[in-house]
């Protein structure tokens, strides 16, 4: 009980003295959130990619094309056996009647082909597959299953920007990591030098409670506090930063999907990520905190 | 309660400040130390408390040897140690009450408690009633009182003062050395160091006498006839 309100003392106190230093403790705030925020930026940045990728993923088909002296009925057969795949949303069949009729409709060489004797062109299957299904491997994965029949001549699938794109999200994905990496590793810098700055300033009272038999962690506890409560805040002001540039482009966004046909919206961060996001500040808080309290607390014996 | 056998006391820079001093002080006793500025005091009171080191010697307080004590148990050990500097050493930013609350609260005391304690000690010292007073809007007479609230606050079995009396007039001298005398009464073992012996010679009590790091006279309880402890 007493212990507990020991800590409440000092998490009081630590509050109480960074209030009584607004204009430092502010700017020390900025800076630790502009450098949680930037990571969780490209983090939401990655996750949006993904959402749109997946839209686009209803963009993406296989033309498979049968070789000529294949039968309808075959191909119908064989469009069936594809239907009961899991991972394809859509099989059409295109009959080389149907594929000469639209080619006469749409391409004005109608006249031409009446001079023809018999249809050149093969039967087709337009395959779509499902959203979830359209990474590159899938992708290879279903042109391989359709290249694998006798009937088939050629398998086209426009993939390649898919390809492309996904690499661009890993390559981001893996700056993330990085930027993240470095960046805490500044905050906890950050907040070792406000602690050691704060511990220098206090050095007349850490001397007197080590004097009356104060304990090394009884000591430590309110600069903990103090990096805690810089962590947590500084998550707290990325969230703001996050949260008002979300709403700043969200509008432009909205505009830009419509313009591609798609009903695509940012996504703003998820209950998991802003939880990640102030775990993240309260343990880089701690941590820096620990270390610089660690390091210069000890020097601190007092004098007669 | 307090036993110097053969301490000799060499600080990094060379300087030798106790050069095998050996004297005792029993339990419940009051022992006045004196000697020219310089002569060794502070060091005999910075070895009681553990904020140095014996170079030779043995040093035991409380029953505990200090050299052997491992740096996580001497937070315990300075708590049964009530200390009152020259200089008070009271944090200039905190009121009154904070700064006598101190030791209890590094002790983990319930804050009801620390309430009642802190009362009774201001009390004691004839502060009660200047709790939210900030150290410097007091007399320098009363910042020292402060200070010995904040050493007795906790009840611990041992007292020592550095020069409690350095900063006062004749009269607030005496006054806190009454103080003293009455924390005597209900047992607690006293050492004040001053070089005032007029007060000294007021008091009656047991002196031990430094000069230039030597023990001068009364290393124990029964070898100074001319000054007889009066219990």
């Amino acid at each position: 009980m007493s212990l507990r309100v020991g800590h409440l003392q000092a998490l009081l106190g630590s509050l109480g003295r960074l209030v009584r230093n607004p204009l430092s403790t502010l700017l020390t705030l900025v800076v630790i959130a502009l450098a949680l925020a930037l990571p969780a930026s490209l983090r939401l940045l990655v996750t949006n990619a993904q959402a749109a990728t997946g839209n686009f993923g209803s963009a993406i088909e296989l033309s498979v094309y049968f070789k000529t002296e294949v039968p309808l009925a075959k191909a119908q057969q064989l469009a069936n056996a594809a239907r009961a795949r899991p991972d394809i949303a859509q099989v059409t069949l295109i009959s080389s009647d149907q594929g000469l009729e639209d080619f006469r409709t749409y391409s004005g060489f109608g006249d031409a082909l009446a001079a023809l004797k018999e249809n050149p062109l093969p039967h087709v299957l337009h395959v779509r597959p499902r959203a979830e299904a359209t990474s590159a491997a899938a992708l290879e994965a279903l042109r391989g299953y359709f290249r694998a029949w006798p009937e088939v001549d050629l398998v086209q699938v426009d993939s390649q920007w898919v390809q492309r794109f996904n690499g661009i999200l890993e390559v981001l994905r893996e700056l993330l990591l990085m930027a993240a990496g470095l960046l805490g590793l500044g905050v906890i810098a950050v907040i070792g030098n406000t602690i050691r700055l704060e511990i220098a300033g206090r050095r007349a009272e850490v001397e007197v409670i080590k004097l009356v038999g104060g304990s090394n962690s009884f000591v430590r506890r309110p600069f903990l506090y103090i990096g805690l409560l810089y962590g947590v805040g500084g998550a707290l002001l990325a969230w703001g930063i996050i949260a008002l540039a979300m709403s700043l482009l969200g509008e432009s966004v909205a505009n830009l999907a419509k313009l591609y046909g798609s009903r695509f919206t940012l996504h703003g961060p998820s209950a998991e990520d802003v939880a990640a996001l102030l775990g993240a500040g309260a343990a880089l808080g701690w941590i820096g905190a620990w270390i610089s309290a660690a390091r210069h607390l000890r020097s601190i014996e007092p004098r007669g | 309660m307090i036993v110097f056998e053969q301490v000799s006391k060499r600080y990094a820079n060379g300087r030798v400040a106790l050069e095998n001093v050996s004297f005792n002080v029993h339990t419940g006793e009051m022992v006045f130390l004196t000697g020219r500025s310089g002569a060794g005091k502070s060091t005999v009171l910075k070895l009681i408390a553990l904020l140095e080191r014996p170079t030779r010697g043995t040093v035991l307080v409380n029953g505990k040897n200090t050299r052997a004590l491992k740096p996580r148990h001497i937070a315990a050990f300075r708590r049964r140690i009530g200390v009152v500097f020259q200089d008070h050493k009271l944090l200039a930013d905190r009121p009154v009450f904070d700064n006598v609350a101190l030791p209890l609260a590094v002790a983990a005391t319930p804050l009801k408690e620390i309430d009642k304690r802190v009362r009774a000690a201001l009390d004691q010292v004839g502060l009660l009633g200047r709790e939210r007073a900030l150290p410097q809007e007091l007399s320098v007479g009363e910042q020292q009182r402060v200070g010995i609230a904040r050493a007795v606050v906790s009840k611990p079995p041992l007292l020592i003062a550095d020069e409690p009396t350095g900063n006062l007039d004749p009269d607030l001298s005496l006054e806190v050395m009454r103080l003293f005398r009455r924390f005597q009464d209900v047992g607690v073992t006293v050492v004040v160091a001053t070089h005032d012996l007029h007060l000294v010679r007021e008091f009656g009590q047991r002196v031990i006498t430094l000069e230039n790091g030597h023990l001068q006279g009364g290393g124990a309880p029964d070898s100074l006839p001319s000054v007889v402890a009066t219990r």
